[in-house]
């Protein structure tokens, strides 16, 4: 009993976030639709509760509920910026649902859902706590990309993305029975230990490989990224916003975790395939996005080569690779946020539009939001001194300093391929035609969060100072 | 003796009706005969001492699924005369085929070796101790050192309940529906009136 009161203290932040869920969800059911604002507000306020609980009662690196959950900086790193994603989301929401006539009170439940799946996804230390978080998260998102019901586009993305989705959970399964039929431990530890004194088999390899197919299509890197366009460009834009940021950080805490905790005594085997993901998914990311003329497809290829870039930094496997991949996990989650409230804001009173066209001349009838836009194209792009190239230069660093400098080098060459297309909707904003003024003015809330994401992209360098020690404790926690 | 005989009433009448399953021509008896294979799969459970795994497969596979089944099977109305045309003209490839991985099972259970240590491994294991049932056992696994799983499990099922509800309820218009506030509050001198009729004026 005793145990159980201090295993469930150090899940405290899940605890707040599943109570919410359960009585916001009774005082929807009582009150209705009309209560969806109120119940966005009230998830917003239990996300910031369990924010607040990560930041005060920070992570020791001690085990619960029997090894199946492990709390240490690093999860507390990748909780709040998670945190943070899913409470911007349902900010950016709650004004759309009710434009677009899909407000249910049901909307911020699934978010909280999916968040509370996340967040447990990153706390998990065993194989079995692992999928069932996972789960939890993608059931959540398949009914989101699903929950524009009448929409025959957003019944597609949701549809395609649950078939999708089944299937790697189910190529996650399988890898992780062989994975503990070989080793006979589903705890991460135990894993690691039985590696390290019995060395590998193939059969364990295979279920590496597997599982690691699994954890690479939730972070849609290629070639496990078909889904990604579609699912971006039909579900909803507040959800496809919410999936580009959150969920890809889960994933890719998942990954790193697996990785580095459970197999770090085969590094060399699971080396080769996320140098081979990587590389993939960079120049996929880069030369796919050429040719795109809608908004919402661009960022899914955007998102792909960004993870592309992130992946850079696992590959070595050391504590400085993660320490650059969780800084720019940081700076991808405010320049994806920033990117789709620009995208929220394309609305005309016919409609919203998604093209890039439309964006032409948008300096001349709205020039803030223009600049917004081009200080988040141009961090996108990594250009320095904004945000998004000290990401790349954090991971390129650890790439370069463990030797694998033919990978910085193809990180940067997809870097000035992908500049190109993020500059050319510079050049739209600027030099077009005017295609006409979006509805003005933006929601106050829609504001805040743009003037937030580009202030942090441009003042990057200030905040440095606060985020990189945070990221090298956490990268240490997982790394030693 | 009398588990022997258990043993051969059940085993025969599994395979006899797993046989009428596919044999039968209504798909109603075949979904009939699948529940009455699950009761004899059942009884064999009890018989090797795993009866929980008995009494799951009773609630879960004829309380749920195979009724699950029956619906379908009565409300698709498939013809199914009509899928089974073609039935000859598929058989000898079919044949060929099952012939194939009949030869591959036999090739691989041929070369079947046990590794060396899997015995003494076996026999190292402690014996369950005999007080316990499985579904003790399992339960004492379960709310304690997998309560966490348990509840989380929990979460998902609540979970597709409200996916299920929020992509399929729609709120139609035009249907009565009972207001039980509104009866309550209604007051006797609104909802009835006394009228007098005069003899042969009523209509």
């Amino acid at each position: 009993m005793e145990n159980l009161v201090q295993d469930l203290a150090v899940l405290m932040p899940e605890l707040v976030l599943a109570g919410s869920i359960l009585v916001l969800m009774m005082y929807g059911a009582f009150r209705g639709d009309r209560s969806t604002m109120e119940i966005s507000a009230l998830a917003v306020l239990a996300i910031l509760i369990a924010g607040v609980i990560v930041v005060f009662q920070p992570g020791t690196g001690g085990l619960a509920f029997h090894g199946l959950v492990r709390i240490d900086a690093f999860t507390d790193f990748m909780k709040v910026l998670v945190l943070a994603g899913a409470a911007l989301s349902i900010l950016m929401s709650a004004r759309f649902l009710r434009e677009e006539r899909i407000e249910r009170f049901e909307f911020p439940l699934l978010v909280l859902f999916a968040t509370l799946g996340m967040s447990l996804m990153i706390v998990a230390n065993d194989l079995i706590s692992l999928y069932v978080a996972l789960e939890l998260q993608s059931l959540a998102l398949y009914v989101l990309a699903a929950f524009h019901r009448d929409s025959a586009r957003s019944s597609e993305a949701g549809l395609k993305y649950f078939v999708l989705g089944s299937l790697s959970s189910g190529l996650l399964l399988y890898g992780g029975s062989l994975v503990y039929g070989f080793t006979g431990a589903t705890e991460f530890g135990g894993i690691a230990a039985v590696l390290a004194s019995d060395g590998a088999s193939i059969g364990l390899i295979i279920g590496l490989v597997f599982m690691m197919a699994g954890l690479v299509f939730k972070v849609s890197a290629v070639p496990f990224h078909m889904w990604t366009p579609d699912v971006y460009e039909g579900s909803p834009t507040p959800v496809t916003a919410f999936f580009a940021a959150a969920p890809k950080l889960a994933a890719m805490a998942l990954l790193l975790r697996v990785l580095l905790e459970a197999f770090p005594a085969v590094t060399t085997q699971w080396q080769q395939v996320i140098i081979f993901v990587s590389i993939a998914s960079m120049a996929l990311g880069a030369f796919a996005a050429i040719g795109q003329t809608n908004i919402k497809r661009l960022m899914a290829y955007s998102s792909i080569a960004n993870v592309g870039h992130m992946l850079v930094g696992l590959a070595p496997g050391t504590a400085k690779g993660v320490e650059g991949v969780l800084i720019y996990l940081a700076i991808y989650l405010a320049m994806t946020v920033g990117t789709f409230v620009c995208i929220l804001a394309m609305r005309r009173p016919e409609g919203r539009v998604e093209s890039i066209n439309d964006l032409s001349g948008l300096a001349r009838t709205q020039p803030l939001l223009a600049l917004s836009l081009l200080i988040l194209m141009f961090s996108l792009a990594g250009i320095p001194p904004l945000a998004g190239f000290f990401g790349k230069f954090y991971v390129y660093m650890a790439a370069v300093e463990a030797g694998l400098w033919p990978l910085a080098i193809i990180g940067i060459l997809t870097t000035v391929v992908g500049a190109y297309y993020y500059i050319r909707i510079v050049l739209i904003i600027y030099n077009g035609e005017p295609a006409g003024a979006f509805e003005q003015p933006m929601p106050s809330e829609l504001r805040l969060i743009l003037a937030g994401t580009a202030a942090f992209n441009v003042f990057f360098v200030v905040l440095a100072s606060s985020i990189i020690p945070a990221a090298g404790l956490a990268a240490r926690a997982l790394v030693n | 003796m009398l588990q022997t005989l258990a043993f051969s009433v059940f085993s025969c009448v599994l395979i006899a009706s797993a046989l009428m399953v596919i044999a039968a021509r209504n798909p109603v008896h075949s979904v009939l005969f699948l529940i009455l294979a699950f009761f004899n799969a059942a009884g064999l459970f009890i018989l090797l001492g795993a009866e929980f795994l008995a009494l799951i497969l009773v609630i879960v596979y004829v309380g749920a699924v195979a009724v699950l089944f029956l619906f379908v099977v009565m409300m698709l109305d498939i013809d199914f005369t009509e899928l089974r045309q073609g039935f000859l003209q598929y058989l000898p490839i079919g044949s060929v085929i099952g012939l194939v991985l009949m030869v591959e099972l036999i090739v691989v259970l041929g070369a079947w070796a046990i590794a060396p240590g899997a015995e003494g491994q076996r026999a190292a294991l402690a014996a369950p101790p005999a007080e316990i049932s499985n579904t003790e056992a399992l339960g004492r696994i379960l709310y304690t050192d997998y309560v966490y799983l348990f509840q989380l499990a929990g979460l998902v099922l609540l979970l597709a309940m409200v996916g299920a509800i929020v992509l399929t309820l729609r709120q139609r218009t035009g249907v009565r529906r009972q207001n039980v506030d509104e009866q309550v509050a209604r007051h006797p001198a609104e909802a009835v009136t006394l009228r007098d009729v005069k003899p042969g004026q009523g209509a």
